[in-house]
């Protein structure tokens, strides 16, 4: 028997100034099924999907709902054929709580029904085993919590099809497995998903059958049972991607002079809470320092206070021999400092401006292309147009805000940013969060070329994989405490135990 | 029956100008009802107006001298607002600018052919003094500038009160809250037949031309973009937001101070209490229609003077009163920016 499907796109098509994002792209869904869609950063798969829940306007292509024709032209109409979308980006309101966002979306009366919303969250909830306190601000819920959030108000609307847009690159091994549990049981009341992931097992594991998509075009419909993650790879990049990490094996430098020494760092939070306490680690040139742990547990107070940008409230920090405790950003940034921020478009991006101004934002200061009060955008043109090339960064031109970038190409924009000068000392949180896998060798290869050449590197990652596969040492950060040290070889198992330990008060 | 706004996913540049183009004739047609309320032929009031404004030497000449100021204080919010820093104290800025100038033309004992040049520079210093203080306010104690700003435009305006009714006032005056007329020396000369004071107004467009330089080509403009783009960004990336946003709200206090001058030794020729009509308020205007662009802001305060002139035009050739006229420019102005909002949205009707 053949399925008809619920959701079918036929010969859809979009341009973009100078980009042809999608090409006479045909795609169904199936009811009851999870579909993933896979291809490369800027392969068209965010621009499908808005196209599907009514964001953008097709250039031309027609959408047949239970093979009626259909004329989506806005969220509203999606969401009236009940279509739900979690973007890659979030949108929530962040003063606000997690009732009032829901609501926010939802009620149509002028007159807020809270109780009903909030029987409608817990019913949600319980169903699919999925929970947050509808009465937390969302600042104050970690990035996992936000995604869950999205989630249940998309589900608020009662929808038969879900689009989750890289739902997993900023969750955590276990809350991946939650959304997982949460996804099936969906399936398993028939209702359809789209999930878009760069992450292979994940596809080849949750889904029915998987679309994948490269420069616009559709490559192939596949079911997972039939395919290799390296049949998949070639599909997406149209070759095969070897990953040649050659992380020599761990020596000493400990001769050397340090390039950082941390000693007893305690820093608070934007909440006044204690973020940091009381870290000490010291890190030579030519190594990697993996600092594994789930978002939130301080890595982002201990990263902006290393570059100047939090308050320490005690303990001391030098960098190349200078005491840099409490010293501005721009001079730490001076002494050959980059660091590359967890949340891209919160603290890394400005979205209004040309990929150029981003690009320059911390390299302005560089003789090369400035001189005292002027900036030389021409003499900085060439040197865009190579990181462009070198990271592999898919523009219209430089002059294009970066907001139409898609979400990996902004990832590596903030990655090329930090390249220009040549740093001493880089800083990177979660740096393959939503990029593809070529995209993430090639970062990879970029960091160790960076260690070989003495550089020193801290790495703050949430995957696991990613840190044993690159660092020489490990800590593990928990509530703020250092709960583990590993040198040289580390096991994945005893990493992830030290993150999960209890944090003794 | 429902109507509904929905947010425009995209929008062509076609768009862009045909909401423009539908908000203005929507604005003339509304206030065309409130001609014929008011007893006057629409067609008849808007073609004086018209020809007031454009038809006449003098109805373009005074477009321009209104400008100034406004151009003026416009180019100053400009920069401020790209970084995001929230000045609404120009009028302030303004008379505290016309005071320092009025100062050095009648009390100092400057060299004759210093004083008009110490008028500008005081004028600026004067505009920078005042706003100052919000910014110091707000970079050190985040004190909201919105509302200081505006408060400071108050205590601006009681100063100038109290200098006019007692220390200040001039001797042959009368009773009149007005200071002596400046002398000869400390008086901008005008284009012959006109009240265009040119050296303000070159001035306005060689400013324009600077600001339009340190937007696009310096260190200091890409900072002041970044922040206004995303804050946090900028903070991390370690440019100085405390010291920068000082700097754009002095710099936006000394150009509104620069446009108190010009109004002082260049239209009134001495102190008076009306020495603008709100030209800092009216300035927030251009500065929003032309995206900050200062070549756009300054097309934009043009546009906006000729509808100060248009309705000074309408109310002595038709007799309006001065408040109908205020209620005019009003309508134009909420079209314009209404339909500013509109753009990002579409209408929908849904008949249910
Ligand atoms: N609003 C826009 N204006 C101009 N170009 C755009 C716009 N939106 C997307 N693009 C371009 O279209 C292409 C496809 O983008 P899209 O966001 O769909 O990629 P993606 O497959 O979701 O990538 P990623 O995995 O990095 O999120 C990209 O080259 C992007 O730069
Ligand atoms: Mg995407």
């Amino acid at each position: 028997m053949i399925t008809k499907p619920l959701i079918k796109m036929e010969k859809v098509s979009k341009k973009f100034p100078n980009v042809i994002a999608l090409d006479n792209v045909d795609f169904s869904l199936i009811k009851g099924e999870i579909h993933a869609l896979l291809g490369e950063n800027g392969a068209g798969k965010t621009t499908l999907m808005k196209i599907l829940f009514g964001m953008l306007k097709p250039d031309s292509g027609t959408i047949y709902i239970n093979g009626k024709k259909v004329n989506i032209t806005s969220p509203r109409d999606a969401m009236q054929h009940k279509i739900g979308m979690v973007h890659q980006h979030f949108m929530l309101v962040d003063s606000l709580t997690v009732l009032e966002n829901i609501a926010l979306s939802y009620e149509k009366k002028p007159i807020i029904d809270y109780n009903e919303i909030e029987k409608k969250i817990k019913e949600i909830s319980e169903r699919y085993n999925f929970y947050v306190d509808p009465k937390s601000k969302i600042w104050q819920l970690s990035v996992g919590e936000q995604q869950k959030v999205e989630i249940i108000k998309a589900l608020c609307g009662d929808v038969d099809v879900l689009i989750l847009d890289e739902p997993t690159s900023v969750l955590t091994p276990i809350e991946v497995e939650e959304l997982f549990k949460a996804l099936n049981a969906m399936r398993k009341q028939g209702k359809s998903i789209i999930f878009i992931t760069h992450k292979l097992d994940e596809a080849i594991s949750i889904s029915d059958r998987i679309t994948v998509l490269r420069k616009g075009k559709v490559v192939g419909v596949v079911k997972p049972s039939e395919v290799t993650k390296s049949d998949l790879v070639k599909m997406m990049v149209g070759r095969e991607i070897a990953e040649m990490i050659n992380k020599d094996k761990y020596k000493s430098n400990e001769n050397n002079i340090p390039l950082v020494e941390v000693e007893n760092l305690v820093v608070f939070n934007d909440r006044g809470l204690v973020a940091v306490n009381g870290a000490s680690f010291v890190l030579y040139p030519g190594e990697i320092l993996g600092i594994a742990g789930i978002t939130g547990n301080g890595q982002r107070e201990l990263a902006e206070a290393l570059i100047g940008a939090r308050r320490v409230s005690h303990g001391k920090i030098k960098i190349l021999g200078i005491n840099t405790t409490n010293k501005k950003t721009r001079d730490i940034i001076k002494l050959g400092v980059s660091y590359i921020p967890e949340d891209r478009i919160r603290f890394g991006i400005l979205p209004n401006l040309s990929v150029t101004e981003n690009l320059l934002l911390t390299n302005y200061d560089d003789p090369r292309f400035s001189r005292k009060l002027t900036v030389n955008y021409h003499s900085f043109r060439n040197v865009a147009l190579n990181l462009i090339k070198e990271f592999n960064i898919v523009t219209p031109n430089l002059q294009t805000p970066a907001k139409f970038l898609s979400g990996g190409n902004l990832q590596k924009l903030l990655i090329a940013r930090s390249a220009v000068k040549e740093p001493k000392l880089i800083i990177v949180s979660n740096p393959t969060s939503g990029l593809d896998v070529a995209t993430v060798a090639l970062v990879h290869e970029w960091l160790i070329r960076m260690k070989k050449k003495n550089v020193g590197i801290i790495l703050i990652s949430e995957d696991l994989e990613e840190i044993i596969k690159l660092s020489d040492k490990i800590i593990v950060l928990k509530e703020g405490k250092i709960t583990g040290n590993f040198v040289g070889e580390a096991k994945i198992t005893e990493v992830a135990t030290a993150m999960t330990t209890k944090v003794s008060t | 029956m429902r109507v509904k706004l929905e947010k425009r996913v995209q929008i062509s540049k076609y768009e862009i100008i045909a909401v423009r183009i539908a908000s203005i004739v929507l604005a003339l047609l509304s206030i065309g009802l409130l001609f014929i309320v008011s007893g006057i032929d629409p067609f008849y009031a808007y073609s004086v107006i018209l020809s007031g404004v454009f038809g006449s030497t003098f109805g373009i000449s005074e477009v321009i001298v209104k400008s100034i100021p406004i151009g003026l204080c416009s180019l100053g919010l400009s920069l401020a607002y790209t970084a995001k820093v929230w000045n609404i104290g120009s009028d302030g800025q303004l008379i505290m600018g016309a005071i320092f100038a009025t100062w050095v033309a009648l009390f100092s004992n400057f060299p004759q052919v210093l004083i008009l040049p110490s008028m500008f520079l005081a004028g600026f210093i004067g505009g920078l003094v005042w706003a100052t203080v919000p910014a110091f306010l707000k970079s050190k104690y985040n004190v909201n500038e919105v509302i200081v700003t505006l408060m400071m435009n108050y205590i601006s305006l009681n100063l100038l009160d109290y200098l006019l009714s007692g220390p200040w006032r001039g001797h042959g005056v009368f009773n009149y809250p007005i200071t002596d007329e400046f002398p000869k020396f400390a008086r901008l000369p005008s284009i012959p037949g006109t009240r265009i004071h040119y050296p303000t107004l070159i001035l306005l467009i060689l400013l324009t031309f600077l600001i339009l330089f340190v937007m696009n080509r310096t260190k200091f403009g890409l900072e002041i973009k970044a922040m206004g783009d995303n804050l946090e960004a900028a903070r991390i990336s370690g440019i100085d937001t405390f010291k920068n946003s000082l700097i754009v709200m002095m710099i936006s206090g000394g150009l509104a101070g620069i446009a108190g001058v010009g109004e002082a030794a260049g239209i009134q020729y001495r102190l008076i209490r009306n020495i603008s009509p709100g030209y800092g308020y009216s300035a927030i205007i251009p500065a929003w229609i032309g995206g900050f662009n200062p070549v756009v802001v300054l097309v934009a305060s043009l546009f906006v003077s000729a509808l100060f002139v248009g309705g000074n035009i309408a109310k002595v050739s038709l007799g309006l009163s001065y408040g109908l006229i205020n209620v005019f420019n009003g309508v134009i102005l909420i079209f314009l920016i209404s339909s500013e909002y509109l753009v990002g949205y579409r209408v929908r009707i849904e008949w249910t």
